[in-house]
């Protein structure tokens, strides 16, 4: 470090010491910082619900991303049905034989009406696919919304101008009639109508049409964002200096823009979560056989009169990922936005 | 003062912004004559202040200088280049050298980029790669606004309005300017820290020799801080000095008043009491300005003469020379006459 000018700054720094020494005394090290982010992670720690929410999402995740393995640890699969190799577990009318939907040692959260399928292993691999494509879903979503958004609210006029109509008339669709009514327009694209549509097929076309449809709302708020933005003087103070706009809208703007790209990504999954299960649950997204939180949950309401334990852990399972990760949603945003009312 | 060759010459600036209305075919349907034809040099060095009330123009001028606005029409020159309507890439040489200090030290600085990064920013956009890194430089930096160099990691929302006032100093002194915008820089700041800050600016005017055009509404701020002093009305200079004559002699009836209006802060019982010229009614709206002389609707003096024609800027009788004033009936040093007082009588009754 070079040694300060005495002559200079001796009188500045004898002025400023009065205003310099509240802060010295707050962080006894000098070089530390305390950014933003780790001022949010800290608040967020404090959040006792969020922490716990956190381990719930988490935890639905790693089951997500590790049901081969633990199938295979526990040596089942979703698709064979063990009724035809044991007709034992299935009674006269295909309900299961034992209690409580023929939970035992052998199948942990029973046996499938009917079929006979192993119901963990099933909602393992149901849980895969949900998340999956949900996760797939708020990415694509998030990312178009981003682009969008921050290109109209930047560039304004004719453009902002454009894009504000496209997204008034995506939002005035009532969304869920649209994804039946397309969802077979989506597939006529691609199969000839006596074909099978393949798994991945369907998979991809779900994503397809729940960004499709889900990214005007994103893209208007980080309008918003951007129109107050650009107008600060820090953007200013970076165009004075000669700052290209893609520079301006990289560093300066998008890192100001986390917070609500952060709080509508937590908050849009679980809804994607449960409108691709309905989708599922409807037969328009993912089918039988393909395991999928929404095709449980339409199987189960099959039999629920007669076996409601097939019903209850998808069931279960989905209202309590989508809780968990509402209530996490809502602390990351008091955690990055502590000025925020609820 | 009358160099050949200005640092910047700006001559008949005018900034007019659109409003637009109608349904559905939005049209223009007037302007808003922000800044309407300006003339004035800052020469190397040298510290212009521009001063005025509240919506005269004085900020649309410094972005304009710096190119943060379009030019409705006029010309702005910086060492004799026309950057009035230059790209952003034919700009590239200038920006270096004309710098801006924002009046919002809370608005101005990035929460999310640590000062380190804040200070070394204009740097990189540049590509100056400082003898001993930029680390080095921007430390440097830190030291000469009077920073601990510590500070490099901190984050804006760690320091106090004035120390940010001072990073936003040292981010404009990153490139090394030739010439600094300053729009209000203390305004935002408490008194005892204004002192500071003007202190600061002051040291890095002589000691940088860097040329100012400082934005105030300031009397004593800006007569503290600048050699040269241009006075705005609504979009125009009503009058351009030196510091001791637009102080001690001021020619145009609006500066006269403005002066007259600066509170004392010693009260004196013996002292004869100071003329007051308490003006009457509002600042027209831009948008319909007066015609001719723009004062001409709160002025005292103003005649037929004044609603017809606008007054030139020019060296009224008995001025020094670079004393400019636009009015048609100049002011004198004597004492006001009774009418003046009069007028003012009959609004407050």
């Amino acid at each position: 470090m070079t040694p300060p000018t005495p002559s200079a700054a001796a009188p500045l720094e004898v002025t400023d010491e009065s205003v310099e020494k509240p802060i010295a005394s707050g962080s006894p090290k000098g070089g530390e910082s305390r950014s933003p982010g780790r001022l949010a992670w800290k608040r967020f720690k404090r959040d006792r619900t969020g922490v716990i929410s956190a381990y719930v999402v988490i935890f639905f995740f790693v089951v997500a991303i590790a049901a081969p393995l633990i199938a295979k640890l526990y040596g089942k699969d979703p698709y064979t049905t063990y009724a035809s190799q044991d007709p034992s577990l299935l009674d006269a009318f295909s309900y299961p034989a034992g209690p409580n939907g023929g939970m035992s040692s052998q199948f942990w959260f029973g046996v499938e009406p009917q079929l006979g399928r192993d119901v963990f292993t099933f909602l393992l691999y149901g849980i895969r696919t949900s998340l999956g494509i949900a996760v797939a879903a708020t990415i694509l979503t998030v990312v178009a919304g981003v682009v969008v958004g921050v290109t109209a609210g930047y560039l304004g006029g004719k453009t902002d101008y454009l894009v504000g109509r496209v997204i008034d008339i995506l939002l005035s669709f009532p969304s869920t009639l649209f994804f039946i009514a397309f969802m077979p327009v989506v597939y006529g694209i691609f199969v000839a109508p006596d074909d099978n549509i393949p798994t991945w097929l369907r998979a991809t076309a779900l994503i397809v049409v729940l960004s499709t449809f889900g990214w005007a709302s994103i893209a208007r708020l980080l309008r918003g964002q951007v129109l107050g933005l650009r107008e600060r003087e820090f953007v200013e103070a970076a165009k004075v200096t000669g700052a290209p706009p893609m520079r301006i809208v990289f560093k300066e703007l998008l890192p100001n823009l986390w917070t609500p790209i952060i709080i509508q990504s937590t908050l849009l999954l679980p809804a994607l979560v449960t409108t691709e299960a309905g989708l599922s649950f409807l037969s328009v997204g993912i089918i039988d056989p393909t395991p999928d939180w929404g095709v449980m949950i339409a199987r189960g309401a099959q039999f629920y009169s007669q076996d409601i334990t097939f019903m209850l852990f998808p069931g279960i399972s989905m209202v309590l990922f989508v809780v968990a990760f509402n209530l996490l949603g809502d602390s990351v945003r008091d955690a990055l936005d502590p000025k925020s009312k609820r | 003062m009358s160099n050949t060759n200005p640092l910047l010459d700006v001559s008949g600036l005018t900034k007019h912004f659109p409003i637009k209305g109608g349904f559905p075919i939005r049209r223009t349907v007037g302007a808003v004559q922000a800044v309407d034809g300006l003339d004035f040099q800052v020469n190397e060095g040298e510290s212009l202040g521009l001063v005025g009330e509240s919506g005269c123009g004085k900020s649309t001028t410094g972005r304009l200088i710096t190119r943060l606005l379009e030019p409705t029409a006029g010309t702005v020159r910086y060492r004799g280049q026309d950057i009035t309507h230059a790209s952003r890439r034919e700009l590239a040489p200038v920006r270096s050298e004309i710098q801006m200090i924002f009046q919002d030290p809370y608005a101005s600085l990035n929460p999310r980029q640590t000062v380190g990064k804040i200070i070394s920013g204009p740097m990189e956009i540049n590509d100056i790669n400082p003898a001993g890194g930029r680390e080095k430089r921007v430390r440097e930096l830190l030291e000469i606004v009077g920073l601990n160099p510590e500070h490099y990691n901190r984050f804006p929302h760690e320091f106090s309005g004035g120390q940010r006032q001072r990073i936003g100093v040292a981010r404009a002194l990153a490139l090394e300017p030739k010439l600094i915008v300053a729009d209000e820089p203390v305004s935002a700041l408490d008194v005892s820290i204004q002192a500071q800050v003007v202190n600061l600016l002051q040291k890095v005017q002589q000691e940088l020799g860097i040329a100012f055009v400082f934005i105030a509404h300031d009397l004593a701020i800006v007569r503290h801080f600048s050699q040269r002093v241009a006075v705005m009305y609504l979009g125009r200079i009503v009058e351009i000095a030196d510091r001791e004559d637009l102080y001690g002699n001021p020619r145009h009836p609006y500066t006269r008043a403005l002066l007259s209006a600066v509170p004392e802060a010693t009260v004196d019982e013996d002292a004869p009491a100071r003329e007051r010229i308490r003006l009457v009614g509002d600042v027209p709206s831009p948008i319909n300005p007066p015609t001719g002389c723009r004062f001409r609707t709160r002025c005292w003096k103003a005649t037929e003469k004044c609603a017809t024609e606008a007054p030139p800027l020019v060296q009224a009788e008995g001025n020094k020379p670079g004393h400019l004033t636009a009015c048609h009936y100049p002011e004198t040093a004597d004492p006001i006459p009774a009418p003046r007082l009069a007028k003012n009588t009959e609004a407050a009754a």
